[in-house]
């Protein structure tokens, strides 16, 4: 595969709340190449949720460092830490998490507007990103007039808009039917396939077995770290009809 | 700027999703800003009234009226004895340094016939010096001058109430009219007055010479008397010092001494209607500041509702977060919202209170006065109180950590 995109080194993340610390993550490393598609799962408080917010840049290490890119994150101000979210990172959250009352295109032009790309520009990209999706038709649409799998399709536009180094995905299945699951998942593994690095937490196995490598984790420490021997195809089993 | 755009634009979203909230938000600085200017426009309608009455009595004015007479054991009033004369007011005119003019009066009322129209008005008996204390001009025709006092002429001028009633649309200018019988030609036609502090028309007056006036239609057993010297001092500052002059001389003149009481009293006209003039202003500052305390409670209402909008939003700010909003651009935009909020509702305002304003003139028949600046004024003030009232919430929605922004449910 490629060059390392993300590089984790030893990050720990200690959380203080009043007397109590509690140590979240205990010096993980992790790296990920371009190209790839990694599953991070993990039962709740294994820490997975907290290491994607450190690869997210939503969050700093305690120690350790993180390269994204070859460039350090850790000590960053929270200014460029936004520019590094707005540039170089795609969300797709769970809840989808569209802007309510705001349509789809709105939505997608979000990351262009804080990135200050001129309108024009701003609306031909989001547009061509929609249409990536098959969502030219409900541009216009508002998130509650569009169906979950739109709506997660319009998140996934919103995070590619702005052409990132990594997507990172927190359960982008889980509010989602199997059906329409498997149908994120085909579009992943589109993404992933024409070169898209792609990170996802997923608690559910099923989900993992279309990724490329799976990292589980427990009690703060990276516990397995598989590839995926024989990925599925999520096309075939029934994702790619629409 | 671009970003000020955009903020704007996310900005009146965020206000029309809840327009009915918005609008009770505004409603605040809407009655604020509206009872500002309706109460600073009718509080300066009021100094204005008193301001032009006060010019137009003429300025630095004092008033000299005769004194009391005892009869029977009874004081009568003011006036009661013709004690003032016109030598005394060409004393006054000479002798007191701080008088610039003095302007012997004999008044009463009179009926004046032209042609087959009559009317009963105010006839004047005066010097050119009183034109000249009033601040009064002569429009058409010629004013009175000494000549005409000294040889009692029978010429007169008359107000334009006069005019209009006696002659209509016809030109007064050397027409005969008939004061007491006695035939006066009218030789100039006065500027239009207005109202007097008292409220009748200054206007609806026939001026003659003093002395005509003396002799001819006011004859009484005093044929020199005067009923009142009107005197202008020569500055503000001179008002004090003109008083003691004048009373000074008088009581020479007429010999008051201790054991005598002053038959002539002097007044400061421009004193008592600067009385009233501060008083009048008072008002109007106490009725702003009851106005601006409204426009504070609705500033903390914005503040109110801002806060709880920020609540409402905290997964928004999250999902903005997420994607690359700086806190600058969060504190922006709802910095923004606010201050939208405060400046429509000030432009409402504007237009309410300058509508209410015209309102209270119309039905109330009381002059107000919108000043531009009280508007600008108003406008600004809306614009800071959104920033003011704002910048808490927004900064509150800026410092945010994103991740149990988006973590909110």
């Amino acid at each position: 595969m490629g060059e390392i995109i993300v590089r984790a080194d030893d990050v720990s993340k200690v959380y203080t709340m009043g007397e109590q610390r509690v140590e979240a993550l205990k010096a993980v490393s992790l790296e990920v190449e371009t190209g790839d598609f990694v599953a991070i799962m993990g039962a709740s408080g294994s820490g997975k949720s907290t290491f994607m917010n450190i690869l997210g840049c939503l969050d700093t290490p305690t120690s350790g460092s993180y390269w994204l890119q070859g460039a350090n994150v850790r000590g960053l101000q929270k200014r460029d830490l936004a520019a590094v979210r707005n540039q170089k990172i795609g969300f797709v959250f769970q809840g989808f998490n569209l802007l309510a009352r705001t349509t789809a295109l709105e939505n997608v032009e979000l990351p262009l507007i804080y990135g200050r790309v001129p309108a024009a520009a701003r609306k031909e990209r989001s547009l061509a990103a929609l249409a990536l999706f098959g969502l030219s038709d409900r541009a216009g649409h508002t998130g509650n007039q569009l169906s979950g799998g739109q709506q997660q399709r319009v998140a996934i536009a919103r995070a590619l808009v702005n052409d990132p180094a990594i997507i990172l995905a927190d359960e982008p299945t889980g509010n989602l039917d199997s059906i329409t699951s498997v149908e994120i998942m085909s579009i992943f593994q589109r993404l992933n396939r024409q070169g898209s690095t792609i990170i996802m937490v997923t608690h559910e196995p099923e989900i993992a077995a279309f990724t490329k490598r799976n990292v589980v984790f427990r009690d703060g420490r990276i516990l397995s770290d598989t590839v995926v021997v024989d990925q599925l195809d999520a096309e075939q089993a029934g994702g790619g009809s629409d | 700027m671009i970003e000020l755009l955009l903020s704007l634009k996310i900005a009146v979203r965020a206000l029309r999703t809840n327009k009915m909230r918005s609008f009770l938000t505004m409603l605040g600085i809407i009655i604020g800003i509206a009872a500002v200017i309706a109460m600073v426009a009718i509080g300066s309608g009021a100094s204005k009234i008193i301001s032009e009455q006060i010019a137009s009595i003429g300025s630095n004015i004092l008033l000299v009226l005769p004194g009391s007479r005892t009869s029977g054991g009874i004081r009568l009033g003011h006036g009661s004895t013709p004690t003032l004369t016109y030598d005394d007011a060409k004393a006054i005119s000479v002798e007191c340094p701080a008088v610039a003019l003095a302007a012997p009066i004999v008044r009463g009322g009179a009926p004046v016939v032209y042609g087959n129209m009559n009317w009963t008005t105010a006839v004047m008996g005066i010097t050119p010096e009183y034109l000249a204390v009033r601040d009064w001009p002569v429009i058409e025709g010629r004013n009175l001058v000494q000549s005409d006092v000294d040889g009692a002429t029978k010429n007169c001028l008359i107000g334009k109430t006069v005019a209009d009633t006696l002659f209509g649309s016809e030109d007064p200018l050397g027409k005969i009219i008939r004061i007491k019988k006695l035939p006066f030609t009218v030789v100039g036609i006065m500027d239009r007055k207005g109202r007097s502090p008292q409220g009748s028309d200054q206007d609806d007056i026939v001026f003659v010479p003093l002395r005509t006036g003396q002799r001819k239609l006011f004859g009484s057993e005093y044929p020199n008397s005067v009923g009142s010297i009107m005197i202008q001092a020569k500055s503000e500052q001179d008002l004090d010092r003109a008083e003691e002059q004048v009373t000074a001389l008088l009581n020479q003149r007429h010999r008051i001494g201790p054991s005598r009481e002053a038959d002539f009293t002097v007044r400061n006209l421009t004193e008592l209607l600067d009385v009233a003039e501060q008083s009048s202003k008072a008002m109007s500052l106490l009725l702003g500041a009851v106005a601006s305390i409204s426009l504070i409670v609705g500033g903390i209402g914005i503040m109110n509702i801002m806060l709880v909008s920020v609540t409402e939003r905290t997964r928004e700010i999250g999902i903005r977060m997420a994607i690359g909003a700086t806190e600058r651009d969060i504190l922006l935009q709802f910095l923004t919202e606010a201050v939208l909020l405060t400046l429509i509702g000030g432009i409402i305002g504007m237009l309410l209170g300058v509508g209410g304003a015209k309102l209270v003139s119309v039905i109330f028949d009381w002059p107000t006065l919108i000043s531009v600046q009280a508007i600008a004024i108003a406008f600004c003030f809306s614009g800071a109180v959104g920033i003011f009232f704002g910048f808490y919430p927004a900064r509150k929605a800026a410092s945010l950590n994103p991740i149990e922004a988006l973590r909110y449910e």
